[in-house]
């Protein structure tokens, strides 16, 4: 597929491409697969099937526990997956990386531990503050705590042309206010919100922050250590699998005296420092979030992921998804009876774009696309409440990342005019 | 499984026809029953309301949000069910669900699913018969809730 020029995009795209093996699919009917629902989930470069191959093939043992060679080859590949995550991130400690199964888990870790007895103990009259945005994962948990500590949820709204509304930040977050819970970027709008101004406002009131960073690790370039402490998040949560990482492994990312303070998680082998029959105390951060046999193999493809993105650059890559984004955008605009979701200015969003056709529902949108090898996903892509905003009950989301072409958003936009003449829609 | 011609056995022109003209949509009076059903996969939703009479399936009305696959299939399923005693309805129900569960390989039978043999297609996209149960589902749960009611 030859592609158009387009500044901003990745260099030598077409050999970036060569690593993602999947890419080369061809699907029933003979159509070469066009990947666009990397929001949901990104592919893998060979670097990151390799690392996890090679580990399973030569390396395989329990880690920390097992005194022999592989035992202590396996820990040191774990420890040097959350180095890499660490610099990834630009954590100010990599004790602060807290390997977790997923984005939800890491989310689940911060709400539970801040219902439980601790120093950040969140009881009846306090606040959680949320948004209408949010991945069910940064909602669902939050409903659970508030309903269970007998403490109130509170949400930012959204404006007509899908941003937060700041207007009432002052109303929602007070003195009252414990914990405020963000998305960095939105999976459904592809907004990217102000993390910076709201944590400056959840800080001077003493409230814990806490980002989703699902959406925002695979596509902006964050360095924990230089954002200016009452600018940076307590809290960080992000997937393995949508940052060119294995599904079965996530990050919370903390402040170390934040997570000294909250509780441990889960009980279990690895996150104690001695067990009596009578009590246990625990291990230092990161162990004391992580018992039991953590997901090893999946870490370390993890580790060889997020190497590959420093190694593209992340300057590079959101480059080129705002590139992409843009082209996408314009290329959406020339479809008849199509309406965007969110921001239409591609320096404002990521690069997930909802959209709606008049006359025919996004199920049918992506069944039509998909028989043409075209890859989107059809739903509220867990955003009920987003949908609700706008009055719709579902979208049609292309998400691009990294490895997209402008051929294959050229190829979705003909999808799409095929759609419309399949549906017979004038 | 989703080439072109596969895509012409899902979208049959029955299928477009229900889509575009759905026949008994709307919620109407009197019903014994009322349920609301969600695929939550997808977030189609349909609200169904069944009004019985002296063993027979009087009306069906439903409003629903979704895909031209669910909203064809619930207009199809008031063609096939109002006008039946509740016996005969239900093993219309029987057949329909059969079809939708038999992964393509099942020979509908023209004379009892009508315009439901239209979906025989459907039954080959595993993420897409759950689209079409939707409605019948509903009409099910419903029925079974307002035959109790009339039987106590």
């Amino acid at each position: 597929m030859t592609s158009p020029e387009l500044p901003g995009l990745l260099p030598e795209l077409e050999v970036v491409r060569k690593d993602f093996p999947i890419l080369e699919r061809v699907l029933a009917g003979g159509v070469p697969l066009v990947y666009l629902d990397s929001a949901n989930t990104s592919q893998k470069p060979q670097v990151v099937i390799d690392a996890m191959v090679d580990h399973l093939e030569r390396h395989n043992a329990n880690i920390a526990r097992a005194m022999h060679q592989l035992g202590a080859e396996s820990t040191v590949a774990f420890e040097a997956a959350r180095d890499k995550v660490a610099a990834f991130i630009g954590a100010p400690e990599r004790d602060e990386v807290i390997f977790t199964k997923n984005a939800s888990e890491a989310l689940n870790l911060a709400a539970n531990t801040l219902a439980w007895a601790g120093d950040r103990q969140v009881g009846p009259g306090d606040e959680v503050v949320i948004t209408e945005m949010e991945h069910h994962s940064n909602i669902v948990p939050w409903q659970l705590l508030t309903q269970r500590s007998g403490a109130t949820l509170r949400w930012f709204g959204i404006t007509d042309d899908g941003h937060l509304d700041l207007s009432t930040i002052d109303d929602l977050i007070t003195e009252r206010t414990k914990v405020v819970a963000v998305t960095w970027v939105s999976n459904m709008l592809g907004t990217i919100n102000p993390i910076a101004e709201i944590a400056r406002r959840a800080h001077q009131v003493g409230a814990l922050v806490v980002v989703d960073a699902s959406q925002a690790a695979p596509q902006l370039p964050i360095d924990l250590a230089a954002m200016p402490e009452d600018e940076r998040p307590d809290l960080m949560a992000f997937t393995g699998h949508k940052v060119v990482g294995p599904t079965g492994i996530g990050v919370l990312w903390g402040r170390r005296a934040v997570l000294d303070q909250l509780p441990p998680f889960l009980g279990g082998g690895e996150m104690i420092e001695t067990v009596r029959m009578d009590g246990s105390t625990y291990a230092p951060i990161p162990h004391k979030f992580e018992a039991g046999t953590p997901p090893i193999v999946e870490a370390i493809g993890l580790g060889a992921a997020v190497e590959y993105l420093g190694h593209l650059g992340m300057d590079a890559v959101h480059a080129h998804e705002q590139a992409i984004t843009a082209y996408a955008l314009d290329g959406l605009a020339t479809v008849p009876g199509l309406t965007i979701l969110g921001p239409t200015d591609a320096a404002l969003r990521g690069g997930a774009i909802a959209f709606e056709i008049d006359g025919v529902h996004p199920h049918d949108i992506a069944q039509v696309l998909d028989s043409r090898g075209v890859a989107v996903r059809a739903g509220h892509h867990c955003a009920k409440p987003a949908h609700a905003r706008f009055g719709v009950q579902s979208s049609t989301r292309m998400s691009s990342y990294l490895y997209t072409t402008p051929a294959e958003i050229d190829a979705l936009v003909d999808g799409l005019e095929y759609t419309r003449s399949y549906f017979k829609l004038a | 499984m989703s080439t072109a011609q596969n895509l012409d056995a899902l979208y049959q022109e029955i299928i477009l026809d229900h889509y575009k003209n759905p026949h008994g949509k709307g919620l109407r009076e009197p019903h014994e029953a009322e349920v609301h059903h969600v695929n939550p996969t997808c977030g189609d939703e349909v609200t169904l309301r069944v009004h019985l009479a002296d063993g027979v399936v009087e009306d069906v009305s439903y409003d629903a949000l979704g895909c031209s696959i669910s909203q064809a299939s619930a207009s199809v399923l008031y063609d096939l069910v109002v006008g039946k005693p509740v016996d005969e309805a239900l093993a219309i129900h029987e057949e329909f669900l059969a079809l939708m569960q038999g992964k393509g390989e099942g020979e509908p039978d023209e004379d009892v699913l009508e315009d439901g043999i239209a979906f025989a297609g459907v039954a080959k996209f595993p993420a897409r018969v759950k689209c079409a149960l939707l409605s019948w589902m509903a009409w099910k749960d419903a029925t079974l809730q307002s035959s109790k009611g009339s039987s106590t």
